[in-house]
C-alpha cells in the first residue's frame, strides 16, 4: 500500500489528538483503551511497512505530491523501517506498563506519549534534513512535558538542565542547517549527498562547518561524551515509564549520525568525506569509559540503567566510527537490543522499587519483595542481556561489534573498552543482585504492592524480545546486513531517490 | 550591507551564548531568546541578501529565494514555543527549588559562612 509509510507519523497524531477531545479526555480509563489500541495499530502498521519495504524495496512517499528535492520526501528504507518498528513495540510494552496506575501522575500522559512517539517515528522516517529538525522539535517538547509528569524536585531540577541544553541545541542545530544549505542549496538528504561532492576550497570549509555542528546536536541527543552529563540525572528521576520510552531517544541521536555522515558525508562527499570520523573515534572511546565508570559509581538501579545507556551509544558511537558496512550492521541489532532490553530494565526497576519501602532502588539492606521468585528471574534476564552474557542477545551484539573492527588498532582500542565495560555491568549487576535479593531484614513493608498483570506483561514483552533477536538471529542480522549496505551504497540511498536528478 | 548583517548576527550570538552560560534561570532564558533571533536572521541569510528582490517569480527583475523564509517561518513559531515553555519551567523550578539557579540550589558566597542551602552540609 502505497500510503503505509506515512501511517506511522499520522497513527499517532490522530489518537493524540482524539485524546484532547472531550468524550476521551474526560476519563482516564477510555484514554488507556485507546493507548492500547492506537500503539496496537501503530506495531501492526509498521510491521507491515517492514514487511512491505522488505519485498518491495525502498519506499519514496513525497508530501503532497510535491517531487523530492523540491517538496518533503518521507524514505522508509530497511534502515528506518526497522527503527519505526522497534519505536512502535517499544511504545506497546511501555504503554501496557502505564495503564497500571503510572499515567496517574499528571494530566495528558496519553496524548503527550503519542506526540512522542509521533516525532521519534518522523525523525526516523524523513528524508529532508530541515524536516528531521521539526521532527526532533516535536519529540523534545513532548518529551519536556513528559520528563516532569508526576512532578516533584527532582524532576524539575533534571528538566530545567535538560530543556536548557536541548533549546542550545536546536539553537546550534539551525545554525548548520544554515550554513549547509549557504553551501549546497538544498536540504533534501539524498539531493546533498550527490551535491556535496562537487563543493571545493572556502565553501567546502563551510559546508564543514556546518556539518560538524550538527554533529554536536546529534551528539548531546545522542550522549556522547562532553554532552552526556544530563543523561544520567534526567533517565534516574524521571517516572519508569517515561524513562523507558526515553530509552530509544539516544538512539535518534545515533540514527540521525549515521545518516547524515553515513550517506551525505560518506565516502564520495569528495574533500569532505568521512569528516565526523576523526572526531567519533575519541569521542566514542571516551563515552565508552566514562559510562563504565558511572557503573561503578551507580547508587541505585535506575542510575546503573542510566550509566549502561551511556555504555551502549558509546559502543554504537565506535561502530560510526569504523565506517564499515558490516560496523553498521552490527550496530542496527545492537541498537534493537540495548533499546528493549534497557526500557526493561527501566520498568523493572520501578517495580522493584515499590516493594522496598524507603530504600526504593538504592543498593541498600532493606525489607524483602513480595514476589521475590518473579523480580528475581526478571533482574536475572535483564542483567544477563545487559552485560552481554551468552545465550541472550547483548552476547550477539557485542561480537558483532568486536568482528567488525578492521585493523589492529581499531581492534586494541575497541576490544579492551568494550569487554571492560562488560564486565563493569558485571560486577556491578551482581553486587546490585545480591544485596537487593538476598540481604534484607524486617518484614514486607506495609505499603509494598505487588506489580499488576498488565506490568508483568509489558516488562515480559521487552524482556522476552532478548531471546527472540538470538533465535532470529540469523534473519535479523541478514536484514541488518542488508540495510547497512543500502546505507553506504550511495546509488541506492542518494541517486536512485531523485528519480529527475542525472546522475 | 553584508558585514553589518553579519556583525549583528555575531553580536546577537554572543550576548545569547554570554547570557545561556549565566547562572540565574532569567537571564538564560533571555539568552535563550537572543539566541533563536540570531537563528532567524542567519538562516534568513542563508539565501543571499539581495535588495529589490521578491521572493514571488515575475514581481520584480530579480527574484529572492523563498524557502530561507519559509525556514524562518518554522524557526520562529518553534523557538517562540520553546521559550514559552521555557519560560513556564523557569517558574515552575523557581516555586519548586526556592530560588532561581539553574542547578537549584545557590552556590555557596565567599565570606557567607552562614549561609544553608539545606541538604548535605
Amino acid at each position: 500500500m502505497q500510503h503505509l509509510s506515512i501511517f506511522p507519523i499520522l497513527i499517532p497524531l490522530l489518537f493524540g489528538a482524539i485524546m484532547l477531545l472531550p468524550p476521551i479526555s474526560r476519563d482516564i480509563n477510555s484514554q488507556r483503551i485507546t493507548s492500547i489500541v492506537g500503539t496496537l495499530f501503530l506495531l501492526i502498521s509498521s510491521a507491515a511497512l517492514l514487511y512491505q519495504i522488505n519485498t518491495e524495496g525502498v519506499q519514496l512517499y513525497a508530501l503532497g505530491g510535491w517531487q523530492a528535492p523540491f517538496g518533503i520526501a518521507l524514505v522508509a528504507d530497511k534502515v528506518s523501517s526497522l527503527l519505526v518498528l522497534l519505536t512502535a513495540f517499544l511504545a506497546f510494552c511501555v504503554m501496557l506498563y502505564s495503564v497500571a496506575g503510572q499515567d496517574k501522575g499528571g494530566a495528558y500522559f496519553h496524548p503527550l506519549f503519542m506526540f512522542q512517539i509521533m516525532g521519534i517515528n518522523g525523525a526516523f522516517l524523513t528524508g529532508d534534513i530541515f524536516n528531521l529538525f521539526v521532527f526532533f522539535e516535536v519529540l523534545l517538547i513532548a518529551s519536556y512535558a513528559l520528563l516532569i509528569h508526576a512532578g516533584g524536585k527532582q524532576k524539575t531540577q533534571a528538566a530545567l538542565h535538560y530543556v536548557i541544553l536541548n533549546l542550545v541545541g536546536s539553537s546550534l542545530f539551525l545554525f548548520g542547517l544554515g550554513i549547509l544549505y549557504g553551501t549546497l542549496g538544498t536540504l533534501n538528504m539524498a539531493d546533498m549527498a550527490i551535491k556535496v561532492g562537487q563543493l571545493q576550497g572556502e565553501t567546502a570549509t563551510l559546508a564543514k562547518t556546518g556539518a560538524l555542528l550538527l554533529l554536536v546536536v546529534f551528539g548531546l541527543k545522542a550522549a556522547m561524551l562532553p554532552m552526556h552529563f544530563w543523561l544520567p540525572k534526567t533517565y534516574a528521576s524521571a517516572s519508569a515509564p517515561v524513562a523507558a520510552l526515553f530509552a530509544i531517544m539516544t538512539k535518534v541521536g545515533i540514527y540521525s549520525i549515521f545518516r547524515v555522515y553515513t550517506v551525505i558525508f560518506g565516502d564520495d562527499a569528495g574533500e569532505l568525506a568521512n569528516i565526523a570520523t576523526p572526531w567519533l573515534w575519541p569521542m566514542a572511546l571516551l563515552t565508552i569509559t566514562i559510562g563504565t565508570i558511572g557503573v561503578f559509581a551507580s547508587p541505585g538501579i535506575k542510575t546503573l540503567s542510566a550509566n549502561l545507556v551511556i555504555i551502549s551509544s558509546g559502543s554504537l558511537l565506535a561502530c560510526a566510527a569504523i565506517n564499515s558496512e558490516a560496523a553498521t550492521s552490527a550496530a542496527l541489532y545492537y541498537m534493537v537490543h540495548s533499546t528493549l532490553a534497557s526500557a526493561g530494565l527501566f520498568l523493572l526497576a520501578d517495580v522493584m522499587s515499590r516493594q522496598r519501602g524507603k530504600a526504593e532502588d538504592r543498593f541498600v539492606r532493606s525489607r524483602p519483595f513480595i514476589q521475590p521468585r518473579l523480580l528475581g528471574f526478571a533482574f536475572a534476564i535483564s542483567a544477563l542481556a545487559l552485560i552481554g552474557m551468552p545465550p541472550l542477545s547483548g552476547f550477539v551484539g557485542k561480537i558483532m561489534i568486536l568482528q567488525a573492527t578492521q585493523s589492529s588498532a581499531q581492534t586494541m582500542w575497541v576490544w579492551p573498552l568494550i569487554l571492560i565495560g562488560s564486565l563493569a555491568a558485571l560486577i556491578t549487576f551482581s553486587r546490585a543482585g545480591t544485596t537487593l535479593f538476598w540481604r534484607h531484614n524486617g518484614n514486607v513493608a506495609a505499603e509494598a504492592e505487588p506489580a499488576k498483570t498488565t506490568e508483568i506483561m509489558g516488562i515480559g514483552l521487552l524482556l522476552l524480545a532478548s531471546p527472540i533477536l538470538v533465535i532470529f538471529g540469523g534473519d535479523i542480522s541478514e536484514f541488518t546486513q542488508q540495510a547497512a549496505h543500502y546505507l553506504h551504497d550511495i546509488q541506492a540511498s542518494a541517486y536512485a531517490l531523485l528519480p529527475g536528478v542525472a546522475q | 550591507m553584508e558585514g553589518l548583517y553579519a556583525f549583528c548576527v555575531g553580536l546577537l550570538t554572543a550576548c545569547g551564548i554570554f547570557l545561556a552560560l549565566r547562572g540565574r534561570t532569567f537571564s538564560v532564558v533571555i539568552g535563550l531568546t537572543l539566541l533563536s533571533y540570531a537563528v532567524n536572521l542567519f538562516l534568513f541569510a542563508s539565501g543571499r541578501l539581495k535588495l529589490n528582490a521578491a521572493a514571488v517569480l515575475g514581481e520584480s527583475e530579480q527574484y529572492s529565494d523563498p524557502l530561507p523564509q519559509a525556514l524562518v517561518l518554522t524557526a520562529i513559531v518553534i523557538g517562540f514555543a520553546m521559550t514559552a515553555f521555557a519560560v513556564i519551567l523557569a517558574m515552575r523550578a523557581r516555586a519548586d527549588l526556592g530560588n532561581d539557579h539553574v542547578d537549584g540550589t545557590l552556590p555557596a558566597q565567599p565570606g557567607d559562612a552562614s549561609q544553608k542551602s539545606g541538604g548535605n552540609q
